[in-house]
Formats: C-alpha cells, structure tokens, sequence
C-alpha cells in the first residue's frame, strides 16, 4: 500500500500534528497576546480535523501493516474526542481572565490539540506499541494541563498525583504488554487474538502467561478510565485542574481510554472474552457501587463530578460486559450521551462563581439558585436527573442502552445488581436539586457569560427528551462503529 | 374522531401550557394552568363520547413504531385507561383550583409542574409501548419529588426523598424485567405483550419484579410508609393528584401486565396478594384509628381502601375485576376530596390537628354537610361511589376466599369507625376556641372545586352503569385471558360425602318413580 492511501487513512491525526506545530510557532513568536486567536485557530484545526474524518479516514482499513485501524469505530470515538476538546479550549480564556493567578498561556490550546492526536491514536490502534505511543502522548499533554495554574498549589498537586498515578498505571499496563508480547509473539491484535484463541486457557505455563498479560492489560486500562479500583486519583485530579480541564479529563480521554478498552477487549482478547468479563463485571459493579456511596459525602461539586464519572464508567462497563457488537454500540451510546451531560454539568460549575469572577466549588453555595438564576438552576437540575438517568431526560436512554445489552447476553444478576446500585447513586444527583431548589438562597453568583450560556442551553437541549428524536440515527451510527470491531 | 391523534393533543397541550408557565407571572401562569387543564378536560368529554363502547378493544390507536430505535410512540385506550384518563383530566382542574390561593411563591414553577405531571399520567395511561409506559410512569417521580419538596411542609426534604427513592427502588427491578419481556418477545407492544405466553417458571420472576413496582406505588403493606409521610408534607393538592391518580398507577399496572402476562403467576402468588391486602387493611385501619392529624388519618385510609382494590383484581372474576376499578374511582374522587377538605380548613387555621377542631358545623354548614357526604363515600355508605366498588369487589374476593373477604370486610367497619371519629371530633361537638369560631364557611372557589366531586360521587353511587359499561368488554377479554390459570374458590358448592339416610334415600327413590 502506498504511503499516499496509508497518510489519507490518518488524515485527521496528520492535521493536528501540523495544526498544533504551526500554532506552536505562532505562539513562541508572538507570546500571550495571541491567545484568543490562537484558541480560536486551535478549533478551527479541531474542525478540520472533523472534516477530515469523511472518507479513507474512517473506512480505509488498516494502515501501516495492521497497527492502525481507520474504520467506522474510529471515527465515532474521534468524532466525541474532538468535540468535547473544542467545547475545553472555548472554555479557558473567560475562565483564566476572571480567575485569578495565572493567565491563560497560548500553549493551553496547543497542548489540547496534541492530546487530541493522542487519544485519536488510542482509539485507532490495532497494535500494542500503537496503543501505548498513542497513550503516552495523550497523556503527557493531559500532565501538563492538571498543572496549569501554576501559582495554584491545588492545580501544582493534582498535576503531580496524576504524573505518578498515570506513570505508575503506564508500567502496569506495559508490563502486561510484555507480557502478552512475550506469550504470543505479536504486538498486533489480530495476531494477539490468534494467539488467546489457540492456546487452552487452563493448565498450562503459557495460558498463565496469557492470563496473567490480559489481567495487567485490564488494569493499566481499568486506571485510564478510572474504574474502581484503580480510581484513587480521579477526585482529587479533578478537584485540584482548572475547570476547562476538569471538563476536559472527564469527557476526551474518557472516551478514548473506554474506546481503547474496548477495542483490546473484542479484537485483540475477543477470544478469551470469558476471562476478561470477570474482571469487567467487577469492575463495573465496584464503580457503580463506590462512585455512588463515596459521592454522597462530598462537599465540593467537582469531586462529586469525579465520582459521578466513576459512576458513570461502571455503567459503561456493563455494556462492554456483554462483549456483543449491542454492547459495544450500548457503550458507545453511553459515552455519547455522558459527555453532554458531562459537560453541560462542567459548564454550569463554571458559572458558579462570586462576583469578582473567582471560582466556587461548594455544593453549598448552591442553595437557593433556583430563585436567584432560575434558568441556571433549573439547566444543572436537568443534568443531574439525566446523570441519575431518571426518564424522561435522555441519559435514561444511556443506561437503556447498557443494560438491554446486558440483559440481552443473558447477564440478570449483573442487570440487577447494576440497577439497583443506581439508586443509590440518585440520592447524591437528587440532593444536588434539593440544595437548588429546597433550600433557602444563600449568595448570588457573578453575571454568566454568554458563550458557556449558550453551551449550557445546547447541552441541555442534547440530553432533554429531544434527544430521544436522535435514538434512530445513534443507533445506526453506533451500530456502525460496533460492527467495525466484529 | 378519525385520524384525529386525540391522544397526542391531550399531551400537549398541557406539556405546551407547562413550558409557557415558566415564562409567566404568577397571575397569568394560574389562568393559562386552568385554562390548559380545562381544555383537557373537554377532549377528555370528547374522548369519552367518542369511544365505541363494546367496539374494538383498542380505540384512537396511534402507532409511530421505531421512532426511538428499540421503542416507538404508541398510543391507545381500553375501557380501563378511558377511565383512569377520565378521572385525571376531572381532577386537575379541580387541582389548580385548590392551589389558587394557598400557593404563594414561585407560582408558575408549580403550575409548570402540575401540568406536566398531568401529561405523564395520561401518558402513563395511553402508553401502549412497554418502554413508553416506563418513561412515562417514572418520569412522574420528578414533578412529584419538586411538588413535596418545595411547596411542602415542615418535613418536606425527607418526605420528598423517601417518595423518590422508594419509588425508584421499585421500578428499576421492574425495568429489567421489562427489557427481557421486550427481547424474549421480540416486541414492546402491550397488546402484543399481553397475548404473549412466558413459561410458568419465567412468569414468577417478572412477576415479583413488577409486583416490586407496583406494590409500592400502590402502595401495600409493608411498603406503604412511603405514603403518609408524603401525604403529610405534599401542599393540598399534590395530595389529591397523589390520591387521586398516582396511586392508581400501581393497580393500572396489575390490570395492565401482572394479571394479563403472567397469569399462571398471578394465580400461583394470589395468597401473596391476599395476605399483604388483608394485613393492610386491618393494620392501617388500626393505625388510621389513632392519629392526631387528618391528612395522616385520610391517607392510612388510602392504604386500606388500595388493598380491596388489590383483593378484588387478583380474584379473577368479573365482580372483582370491574368492583376493583370501581373502588379505585371512587377513592380517587372521595379521598381527592376529603384531602381538599382537610385543606379548606388547613388554610383558615394552618394545623392539621384534629383537636385544635371542633364544632364547625356550627359556624360552617355548608362544609359540614359536604364533608359528610365525602365521609359517607369512603365508608361507603349505599348510594356512593365507594359503596358500589367494594361490595363488588368483595362479591367477587368471597368467590375465592371466605376467609380474606371477611378479614377484608372488617375494614369496612373499621373504615365507618375511624371516619366518624374524625367527622365528630371536627365537626360536632362545641365551638372550643375563638380562631375557630372565626373560621368562615366555604367561598364560592371552594363550592366549586368540591360541588363536581360530589356530583359525580352520587352519580357513580346511583347509576354506576355509566361507569361499568365502557370496561365490561375488556374486563371480559381480560378474564378469557386469565381464566386457564383461575384458582379454584372456597366457596363454592360441593358434593357432600355424607352418607345419605337410607329412608330419605328410600322416599327420593320413591319420588323419582313417581
């Protein structure tokens, strides 16, 4: 295959490199001024990028002998990535001007677009050593990001924990890789799947090995999507970022690690599917259980958001648990839905803020909202009920979605457990309205701004029963991507 | 009425008229409410009119299949729906009405929240996809949870929590059970549901799963406690819609899926369903007896008087079938009454305290005599709604067993005990305190939101037929359903095993030949 066909299959991740380099070039010479511009340039790329997904990029095949797939599963992964960082770099310049501290620094948008080729790498491997390039170049950028406010001690920890968490989920992760390597011979997935496919998993030396690489595999992945147990250092990275990144981790590379998951579960370890969905199951249920119970005591709405993205991933996982092209398409669907809701909630945190524009993180301070910003109040309590996937809100669908899957592949105590846990997971979501709309107002908020309104009034849009109207074109879409990973 | 989505109307009208509210002043949000819910309620006449009674068993049928992907917007009504939709359209006028004046803040969040809640339980209704039914049903807990929690009283945050969560608790056991449904059957049409036969052994499970949702919105002992507390603390007329309509919900859904889809686990669990009603309505009875504050009283009452509802769904015979359906539209008028009752005079004097009471027939008549007559129907006294519900439903309990109908029907006794306690210590008795005595009688609004009720009470107590016919057919549908797996009844005649006296035998002989 040429190179020409091969680079056309790669053309989004080709347009971020060149995008990101040129405005590192713009930004070196023409220092902070060139923020905004830069920011607003760095989207268009983003776009581009978008574009550039039509075609070869998302129906080429395989590219560069097997270790990059561009199909129809890509695509749909990319697609949330770019979208959910675009909505992070429009959100950082109001919020850095009103902070104080640090102001934004043009590298921000560079360094977003440089996770973006990352985590589009990620959800494109069909390679092990692809996978972990596209990882680690996602991740050093994302290290970067945590520690932004540089005068801010918060931001400076949450930067560190995430450095040494993330190195440390890294060598795991590679470790289970030489591992898979060293059993099977091959780095590529297909070959990878050969290898779990022919070898008896039980008894003998090799089949240890097998098991013991596709364990390491699962949990360096399991800290990527911050799946109990490996989960420690989400809450407090998240609490500690700057908002726009918070929004970020919690959207982009969620997708990209869940989308990479997924890809290593079905093509690379499809055949050992009976082992894998052990760990999955438990995973998923000890999410949705400790993401619910260990929210309800928190008093700062981002690490409640931390550990409604715990929550949330243990959803997910349920759809993946099922390993059917319906549970990959389930899982998709969820990651879909999640991230407006994920957003939307960010964008609202981001209103929350006194009048001199300095950031708020209290649940508390939201007492009363709905009689000082009724529209505010009333778009977060949308949120929340969609997060604890009360009908008719769209994140119902969500977990619709997942737990059909589930229930289709024949896995009731799972369906039921997961079910059940979600109630408990609705008190914290419920208690978050109760402050708004129960409790006497306790301080106004500054003015809000009209750009992140208007994001709030789109996502809002996305995950009120309007966006049951979308399920039919979802549906094929994500069917699409799933049936790609078959 | 062809090709007219009436159905589709009658949910947007009021989901129009909820969204426009938040925009509104408090005064015009209350004129555009009443105005919506009054709309409402003359489609809902002309639904009525317009229904074949004895046509097809489904009517004004709207079918989009597959506009969500798995699940589609289906609409349609039997004779049962047709009534359940008939009474919240009658209510939620009256509903807005009661609000008027006792809703002071935040005016046109609450009437947004009323209308909306009557969209959900016409759809609740009027759904005829399994999965469009469940939106429906439990996207009802949101309004509700917003209604007791801000309008509410004293309590109101836990009331409000332990409705929510309860309620959820239910339902989502009931939600996996529908999924499965959906997948084994390959549909999520009702109908089609309701046609389709589940092993015997599949039948228990989702029976108990279903039965985990509706028993709590029912709500039946022992998951009832969810209900006074959200009774208590609910503003007036979050009670009515509460007693009036949510509480049908769980006995729609007997009617709707436990007894038609899982018939052989219906039958195979009825003692379940006997034991818990006739716990409840002994026990709640009992507690009913002894509480201080009226709203509490009149709810424990609602428990009671769901159990006969229960008791006669799951006798599999046409009187309970149809005497169920007649109690649940006789409580739903008399207790929605009764709770507006309590709210007449709540808003005079602003305790619930039976004995901060006492003598207002004295200085208001005209209370008195209405309040007599709503606790008149909830004994169920000849000539009311009630009457006819629970005598039909215990005719047709009695069929199956002796035993529960008679434990059954101590609470009827019960019932007139703890009603004309409450009754005498309010109304009877001396003017004891100057606040009191100070109290007027009804105002023209308040004639008006209780005078309806209390025509229709009469008229379903006088000439119930009105009432009985439009679910005749589909109770018999229902019953040629269910009849394979009918229980056999205690009470009916048997061959004796007596030895026959030889010399009587000898006459009979001797008779026969002659």
């Amino acid at each position: 295959m040429n190179y020409a066909a091969q680079l056309a299959m790669t053309l989004p991740e080709v347009v971020l490199s060149l995008g990101a380099l040129a405005l590192m070039l713009v930004a070196a010479w023409s220092g902070p001024n060139a923020t905004r511009a830069i920011s607003w340039a760095a989207v268009a790329v983003l776009a581009g990028a978008c574009v550039a997904l039509v075609g070869p990029a998302t129906s080429g095949g395989s590219a560069f002998d097997g270790m990059y797939r561009a199909d129809a599963f890509a695509g749909f992964a990319k697609t949330l990535i770019y979208v959910a960082a675009a909505v992070a770099i429009l959100l950082a310049p109001g919020f850095f001007q009103r902070t104080a501290g640090d102001d934004l620094r043009p590298e921000y948008p560079v360094l977003i677009l440089l996770s973006a080729v990352g985590m589009g790498i990620m959800v494109s491997a069909a390679d092990l050593l692809t996978l972990y390039v596209g990882l680690e170049l996602q991740s050093l950028a994302a290290y970067v990001l945590a520690s932004f406010m540089r005068r801010d001690a918060r931001s400076a920890e949450a930067g560190l924990k995430y450095f040494v968490l993330g190195a440390l989920a890294s060598g795991i992760l590679l470790y289970g890789i030489s591992l898979v390597y060293g059993f099977t011979g091959s780095t590529l997935f297909d070959e990878i799947a050969g290898a779990y496919a022919a070898a008896p998993l039980a008894g003998s030396t090799k089949s240890l090995g097998l098991m013991f690489g596709l364990v390491f595999v699962f949990a360096g992945l399991a800290f990527k999507i911050s799946a109990v147990p490996f989960h420690m250092w989400t809450p407090d990275v998240y609490e500690g970022a700057p908002t726009p990144v918070t929004a970020f981790f919690a959207t982009a590379p969620k997708v990209a690690a869940v989308g990479l998951a997924l890809r290593v579960a079905i093509t690379a370890m499809g055949p050992a599917a009976e082992q894998w969905r052990q760990i999955v199951i438990f995973a998923a249920l000890a999410s949705i259980l400790l993401g619910a119970v260990a929210a309800i005591g928190q008093q700062n709405i981002k690490r409640l958001l931390a550990y409604s993205s715990i929550n949330n991933v243990g959803f997910a996982l349920i759809g993946l648990a099922a390993g059917t092209p319906e549970g990959v398409a389930a899982v998709l669907t969820y990651m879909a839905i999640y991230i407006a809701m994920t957003l939307g909630s960010f964008l609202v945190v981001l209103q929350m803020r006194d009048t001199d524009g300095q950031p708020i993180e209290t649940i508390a301070s939201l007492s009363g909202l709905s009689r000082t910003r009724p529209a505010l109040a009333f778009g977060l309590a949308v949120f929340m009920f969609s997060l604890a996937g009360i009908p008719p809100l769209f994140g119902f669908y969500a977990k619709f979605a997942v737990f059909y899957a589930a229930v289709q592949a024949g896995l009731f105590p799972l369906a039921v457990f997961g079910i059940a846990f979600s109630v408990i997971g609705a008190y914290y979501y419920l208690r978050v309205v109760k402050t708004m709309y129960f409790d006497e107002p306790a301080g106004e908020y500054g003015p809000g701004d009209r750009l992140e309104g208007g994001l709030i009034v789109a996502t809002a849009a996305i995950v009120s029963p309007l966006g049951y109207l979308a399920i039919p074109l979802l549906t094929a879409w994500t069917m699409a991507a799933a049936k790609a990973l078959f | 009425m062809n090709g007219f989505p009436i159905l589709s109307v009658m949910l947007l009208v009021p989901a129009l008229a909820a969204v426009a509210c938040l925009f509104l002043g408090a005064s015009q949000a209350r004129w555009l409410a009443l105005g919506a819910t009054l709309v409402n309620l003359a489609l809902g006449a002309l639904l009525w009119l317009n229904f074949d009674i004895g046509g097809a068993q489904w009517q004004f049928v709207e079918h989009h299949e597959h506009v969500f992907g798995l699940f589609g917007w289906s609409l349609g009504i039997d004779g049962f729906a047709l009534l359940l939709i008939e009474l919240s359209v009658f209510l939620m006028p009256i509903c807005i009405g009661a609000s008027w004046e006792a809703i002071e803040k935040r005016v046109p969040e609450y009437m947004s929240l009323f209308l909306f809640t009557e969209v959900l339980m016409i759809g609740t209704f009027a759904a005829q996809d399994l999965f469009l039914f469940y939106i429906f049903f439990e996207a009802g807990l949101i309004p509700m949870y917003l209604i007791i929690g801000i309008w509410g009283g004293a309590n109101r945050i836990y009331a409000s929590y332990k409705f929510f969560l309860y309620t959820l608790l239910g339902s989502v056991v009931m939600f996996i059970a529908m999924l499965y449904m959906s997948i084994v059957a390959g549909t999520t049409s009702i109908p089609a549901l309701m046609a389709y036969d589940f092993p015997p052994h599949v039948q228990t499970w989702l029976w108990l799963a279903f039965f985990a949702s509706f028993a709590v919105k029912m709500p039946m002992w022992p998951v009832h406690t969810w209900l006074p507390d959200a009774h208590v603390q609910a503003p007036t007329a979050g009670s009515v819609i509460l007693a009036g309509v949510l509480l049908k919900l769980g006995g729609y859904g007997f009617l709707r899926f436990s007894l038609p889809m899982f018939p052989e686990a219906s039958a195979q669990l009825t003692w379940l369903v006997f034991a818990l009603s006739a716990v409840a309505v002994i026990y709640t009875s009992l507690v009913a007896l002894v509480q201080s504050d009226m709203k509490k009283l009149i709810a424990y009452s609602s428990v009671a008087h769901m159990a006969i509802v229960t008791i006669g769904l799951f006798a599999f015979n046409t009187q309970g079938i149809e005497g169920a359906m007649m109690v649940m539209l006789g409580h739903g008028l008399v207790s929605g009454a009764l709770f507006l009752c309590v709210g007449v005079i709540y808003d005079r004097l602003h305790t619930r305290e039976i004995s901060r009471y006492g003598g207002l027939a004295i200085n208001m008549p005209r209370y008195a005599a209405l309040f007599m007559l709503f606790t008149m129907a909830s004994v169920g006294l000849p000539g009311t709604s009630n009457f006819v519900g629970e005598l039909l439903s215990l005719m047709g309990t009695y069929q199956v067993s002796t035993t529960i109908t008679l434990l059954c029907t101590t609470g009827i006794i019960l019932g007139a005990a703890y009603m004309l306690y409450l009754y005498r210590r309010v109304v009877f008795g001396e003017l004891k305190s100057d606040d009191v005595r100070a109290m007027p009688d009804l105002s023209s609004r308040e004639m008006w939101l209780l005078a309806p009720i209390a025509a229709v009470v009469l008229w379903m107590g006088v000439y119930p037929e009105s009432f009985l016919a439009p679910m005749r057919k589909d109770t018999q549908t229902l019953l040629a359903r269910i009849d394979r797996a009918k229980p056999a009844g205690d009470s009916l005649p048997t061959k004796g095993t007596g030895i026959v006296p030889a010399a009587h035998a000898e006459t009979a002989a001797h008779g026969e030949a002659h």
